[in-house]
């Protein structure tokens, strides 16, 4: 089994009375990507900040790249990448000068600084507008620049706080394919937030965070696993009467979401037609599929990652690319 | 699902020792660096900084000198504009230098900051890379401002220019500190305007830049040999001045008790007022979290 990189023990973050992170217990292994997935303000960001040493945690213990994040941070920080969920780029400067800024203060040997510096910009593709100021490029390219940056001082760990938060779907995918080649060529290990679910499907292992709390651990499969079979969904203009036939009849009890009733069972194929069979109450639509990431957050939690304001702009951006053309 | 190992640290680090002198050394250099770089590429903010200092050289002292008639510096020789120009030069520094090292509280409202401080270097090499940075700026701004020595009457010396040197950079080492100090314990660009008017303009008034600072109300006389400038700007203009044929302007010099200071007591004082205002700023750095 490959070696342990962070390991977390009883990790808690309080403010006040307060409990940010009430309890994290997590191993993550080298070359894994794994992902930190939850709904805003369940304190994926309290945990990574803790991880990475910005944070001191109000008790437990972390160790990152085998070293204790409370007992030597500085030596942590020059182990590990990171890629802050906020814009942290002089865009004054040029996307090289600010590589050259980074790997001064993470004492890059002189010798090698400047072909650090151009294998990255090759990798993450940014070598053709290197020399522009950064004001000129687009959100992904700039996202694809701290990603450089965080690697340029061949970080054992690269953290990522919501790497693809606010990117159009096409930049959020070439993010991800550069994650995966760098964990490929460089071998580095790469623990990342998100709270979009279609997301921690590309990660190896995920942890389903809510209310300060791991929910769940595994890889995508196991969680979606631990969905009993398929999922059914029907909308009804008499809902109540819906669901009282369809516990009364079916022996099933549905989850509402959004005036929509969501069912776990076995063998969806078969029970679709028992259900439009047996109910009285109207069915307007029906729909049968497997269980994704959001059905695991539902049963776990009772509630659905609510992320409508990201996503309508996600919607929005998306359009106006395909109306634009692809910002370069 | 949970961590049921109670191992000891799972790996040994092999560490690649970092040398911590040489790292905040180098550290410093690339935080400088940044501000010259920044400072450089941005034209516009250069030309918009010598605009200030020709409106007060050209409006305000053409003004004030044509009233004043020949009634300024009795039997010295010198002329209003002649004393106000060095004054001038003072005031770019003053400026700039509080204007630069402040250029913290931009980093922090755009993210740069957050890169710097989770890196791993010492904190006191970010408030000295940053005070060199600003102080570097000051001096040059100062002293693109010899420039205009023809045209105020002031005759320049290569003398002159080497015992500026030394002095402007005195000067804005000790404003530079203070604006890395006051920007450590500033958190958003919302106190930039406070510190504007209750700080930099009320130093600017009270440093002798615009008027010889003897014969004042009592009260003023206080204020004035409180202000850090007036010891960095009294000096500047005695160099200027004095090189230029006017040695009379000592007459004009900052005194305390009656006693006229000397140039290597002023820029003691100036350089004091500096390190201890640095000092502030790296324990305000040390203890941010």
């Amino acid at each position: 089994m490959p070696e342990t990189v962070i390991e977390a023990k009883g990790l808690i973050k309080k403010y006040g009375d307060l409990e940010a992170v009430a309890g994290i217990d997590l191993e993550v292994r080298a070359g894994e990507i794994f992902g930190f997935l939850g709904p805003n303000g369940a304190g994926k960001s309290t945990t990574i900040s803790m991880l990475c040493t910005l944070l001191t945690p109000t008790a437990g213990v972390a160790r990152v790249a085998g070293i204790d994040v409370v007992h030597d941070p500085a030596a942590v920080r020059q182990r590990i990448g990171l890629v802050f969920q906020d814009p942290s780029l002089d865009d004054q400067l040029t996307g090289r000068e600010n590589l050259e800024f980074h790997a001064f203060v993470y004492s890059v040997p002189a010798q090698d600084r400047r072909r650090r510096i151009d294998e990255m910009l090759d990798l993450l593709q940014l070598a053709d507008r290197a020399a522009s100021q950064v004001k000129t490029y687009s959100g992904g390219m700039k996202r694809r620049l701290e990603i450089a940056r965080g690697m340029l001082h061949q970080p054992q760990i690269l953290f990522l706080d919501e790497p693809t938060l606010g990117l159009d779907p096409q930049t959020r995918k070439s993010i991800w394919t550069h994650l995966n080649e760098l964990r490929s060529t460089k071998g580095v290990t790469i623990f990342m937030t998100t709270h979009y679910m279609d997301e921690a499907e590309y990660c190896d292992r995920i942890a389903i965070i809510d209310r300060g709390k791991i929910v769940a651990l595994g890889t995508p499969e196991e969680l979606k696993g631990l969905v009993g079979g398929d999922v059914v969904t029907i909308t009804s203009t008499k809902p109540d009467a819906a669901e009282s036939e369809i516990i009364k009849l079916l022996g099933v009890t549905p989850v509402r979401d959004n005036g929509s009733l969501r069912m776990e069972v076995p063998d969806g194929k078969a029970f679709v037609p028992r259900l439009v069979r047996e109910l009285e109450a109207p069915v307007d639509t029906v729909s049968l599929r497997r269980p994704s990431l959001d059905d695991v957050f539902l049963k776990l939690t009772g509630r659905v990652i609510r992320d409508e304001e990201v996503s309508a702009r996600d919607r929005n951006r998306a359009m106006a690319s395909r109306w634009m053309g692809r910002r370069r | 699902m949970s961590v049921e190992t109670a191992s000891p640290p799972l790996m040994t680090v092999q560490a690649a020792p970092v040398d911590t002198r040489m790292a905040s050394l180098r550290a410093i250099y690339i935080i400088w660096y940044r501000d010259i770089l920044r400072y450089w590429r941005d034209r516009w903010r250069l030309v918009a900084s010598l605009a200030q200092p020709l409106l007060f050289l050209l409006v305000f002292g053409s003004g004030l000198s044509s009233s004043l008639g020949g009634a300024f510096g009795r039997g010295t020789g010198i002329s209003y504009i002649q004393f106000m120009y060095p004054g001038i030069i003072g005031m770019s520094i003053l400026f700039s230098a509080i204007f630069g090292a402040m250029s913290i509280v931009w980093d922090r409202e755009f993210g740069f900051l957050k890169e710097v401080l989770v890196a791993p270097i010492d904190r006191w090499a970010v408030a000295v890379g940053k005070a060199l940075g600003g102080t570097t700026q000051a001096m040059i701004q100062g002293l693109i401002l010899l420039v205009l020595a023809p045209f105020v009457g002031v005759k320049l010396s290569l003398l002159t220019v080497v015992e500026l040197v030394p002095l402007a950079a005195v000067l804005a080492f000790g404003l530079a500190s203070f604006g890395v100090a006051i920007a450590s314990m500033m958190k958003s660009l919302q106190g930039f305007q406070v510190v504007m008017n209750f700080l930099m303009m009320p130093m600017f008034f009270l440093s002798g830049a615009l008027f010889p600072l003897t014969n004042l109300p009592g009260w003023m006389t206080w204020l004035t040999r409180l202000d850090p400038a007036s010891y960095g700007i009294d000096p500047i203009r005695r160099v200027v001045l004095s090189n230029s044929g006017l040695p009379n302007v000592n007459s004009l010099g900052l005194t305390i008790n009656g006693q006229v200071l000397a140039i290597p007591m002023e820029a003691a004082i100036m350089l004091a007022f500096g390190a201890v205002l640095l000092g502030v700023a790296v324990v305000m750095f040390e203890r941010r979290d």
